[in-house]
């Protein structure tokens, strides 16, 4: 038991997980995955593509049992996780306000969601079904449904993929403001460096598959220190640290 | 709204053309149907007048027939007993049906198992089921209902099988991770997503079932459409047959045109919208 008020990181200790493909054979996907988060941290989950990352975002969402070893959620506020899926996922036949209400506790559904709204650009859109959204308003409204939750741990996989960087940039602010105004524990999976050296207190490097952990690259300095001149030294140090990765 | 002026020309020029072909086509199949209509009227009423006979009654003949038994109340009585067996036979059906097919198109094994006894019962025919409904449990409503019920099951169970089997589990995954409780799942995961199929088996299920349970009065009830054309048969009193016929297909018209379609539309406004 921790005692109260002690923040729980996230921590991760998978042993391995194999499946079992169609012929039969079975492919190990994660082998020896342990890595933490502490609380209140925003981590990306780093590495080649195909290389386990969504399949350890599914392990800690609870979507998928069949592993061995053990992971650790951060408690605290609704206790609840929240997730952007690489697609939207917002339900076709909801429009956007109800998408994002549906996702909350029974006793939140009336919760005053202007700020969320506001903040994401989103406050002419709510009665819209996401038919009538593009591609990055869809998004938007994931986030928004992700952080009207207020969870205890927040996964992200890929949340920007297959968007123009012009509107993979703005989305990444926006969440970087949102996610600002209301600190929680974060994880997202990417495999785009640039878009972890950005977002991210800390970056865990994967390796090709089997994942497993090639080394953690924290990144101390505040987020509006990081402009261009910033990033290219921390893509070469991070290049240094990792020359084999990504 | 920064720019309400190029907005509403958006809007108004958007909305100004669809309109008008919107009106053509409505009008177009409306004016059609209506002349499709007339000329079946004309036909029969030619034909009758060409072979005059006790067994093929002119239009005017009939709609004496309809108009007096609506006044001596015994067509809406016979007509409403009727809805209501197609209603509750409906609705068992459905419910019946539906949950069976989703149970079969969500588990695979149970579906090899039970597959051959849908086929089995798919073929069997409707006056089989309605003989041994009346033999079995005797000559009364719910062996009437239960009849016709059985009878369109294996279609709605085959239809929601397949609308069960293209769920699609990133809804599902989305509502465990953000902890929907079993009704919402019910609500907003699940219900939508068989809607296509719901509206198929119950477009096809009114169609079929008002057919059977004609044939169910016919057989074991002394109310209801079936009983009045099996009576009038008897007496071979063909215009009140065509009576209660034409009576009996303009109210299930209506009830596709006021309640079927209005209902299809709702549920599928989202669909209707372009991105």
């Amino acid at each position: 038991m921790q005692p109260v008020g002690v923040a729980v990181p996230l921590r991760v200790d998978i042993a391995e997980k194999t499946f079992r493909s169609a012929e039969g054979v079975p492919v190990t996907a994660l082998h020896d995955l342990s890595f933490e988060v502490r609380q209140g941290e925003f981590a990306c989950l780093l590495g080649p593509s195909g290389c386990g990352k969504t399949t350890t975002l599914r392990i800690l969402l609870g979507l998928d049992t069949d592993f061995s070893g053990s992971f650790q959620l951060p408690q605290g506020g609704s206790n609840r996780i929240a997730v952007v899926f690489q697609e939207p996922t917002l339900l076709p036949w909801r429009t956007v306000e109800q998408n994002v209400r549906l996702a909350l506790p029974k006793g939140m559904r009336n919760a005053k969601l202007d700020w969320l709204f506001d903040s994401l650009g989103l406050a002419g859109m709510r009665s819209l079904f996401p038919s009538e959204l593009s591609l990055g308003l869809a998004r938007r409204a994931a986030l928004a449904r992700a952080f009207a939750t207020e969870p205890a741990v927040l996964f992200l996989d890929e949340p920007f993929v297959s968007l123009d960087e012009q509107t993979a940039e703005r989305l990444r602010y926006l969440l970087l403001e949102v996610w600002s105004a209301r600190p929680t524990t974060a994880l997202m999976v990417t495999h785009n460096l640039r878009e972890a050296l950005m977002l991210s207190d800390r970056i865990i490097v994967l390796s090709p598959r089997p994942a497993h952990v090639l080394g953690v690259f924290d990144v101390r300095l505040p987020r509006h220190y990081r402009n261009r001149q910033v990033m290219s030294d921390l893509l070469r140090s991070f290049h240094e640290k990792f020359p084999h990765a990504a | 709204m920064t720019s309400p002026g190029v907005d509403r020309g958006i809007t108004t020029a958007g909305t100004a053309l669809p309109l008008r072909s919107g009106r053509r086509a409505i009008a177009v199949p409306a004016l059609t149907t209506a002349a499709s209509l007339l000329g079946l009227f004309l036909l029969w009423s030619f034909a009758a007048e060409a072979w005059p006979s006790r067994a093929f009654p002119p239009p005017g003949q009939v709609w004496q027939v309809l108009y007096n038994d609506t006044a001596s109340g015994e067509l809406p009585y016979h007509l409403g007993v009727t809805l209501g067996r197609v209603a509750a036979a409906f609705v068992v059906a459905m419910v019946i049906g539906s949950i069976i097919g989703v149970l079969l198109g969500v588990h695979r094994r149970a579906d090899q198992f039970f597959n051959p006894w849908v086929v089995l019962f798919l073929n069997i025919p409707a006056l089989v089921i309605i003989v041994l409904a009346y033999i079995w449990f005797g000559l009364n409503e719910a062996a009437a209902i239960g009849a016709v019920a059985v009878n369109k099951i294996p279609n709605v169970v085959v239809t929601m099988r397949e609308g069960a089997r293209a769920l699609d589990p990133r809804y599902a995954e989305m509502a465990a991770v953000y902890r929907f409780g079993p009704l919402d799942r019910l609500r907003h995961i699940l219900l939508p997503q068989l809607q296509p199929y719901l509206a198929a088996a119950s477009r096809s299920g009114v169609a079929l079932i008002w057919k059977i349970v004609l044939v169910v009065e016919l057989l074991g009830r002394s109310n209801g459409v079936g009983f009045q054309i099996y009576l009038h048969f008897q007496l071979f009193d063909v215009a009140a047959i065509l009576a209660y016929t034409l009576a009996f297909v303009a109210i299930m018209l209506l009830i596709e045109l006021l309640l079927v379609q209005p209902v299809e539309r709702h549920a599928t406004r989202w669909r209707r919208r372009p991105a």
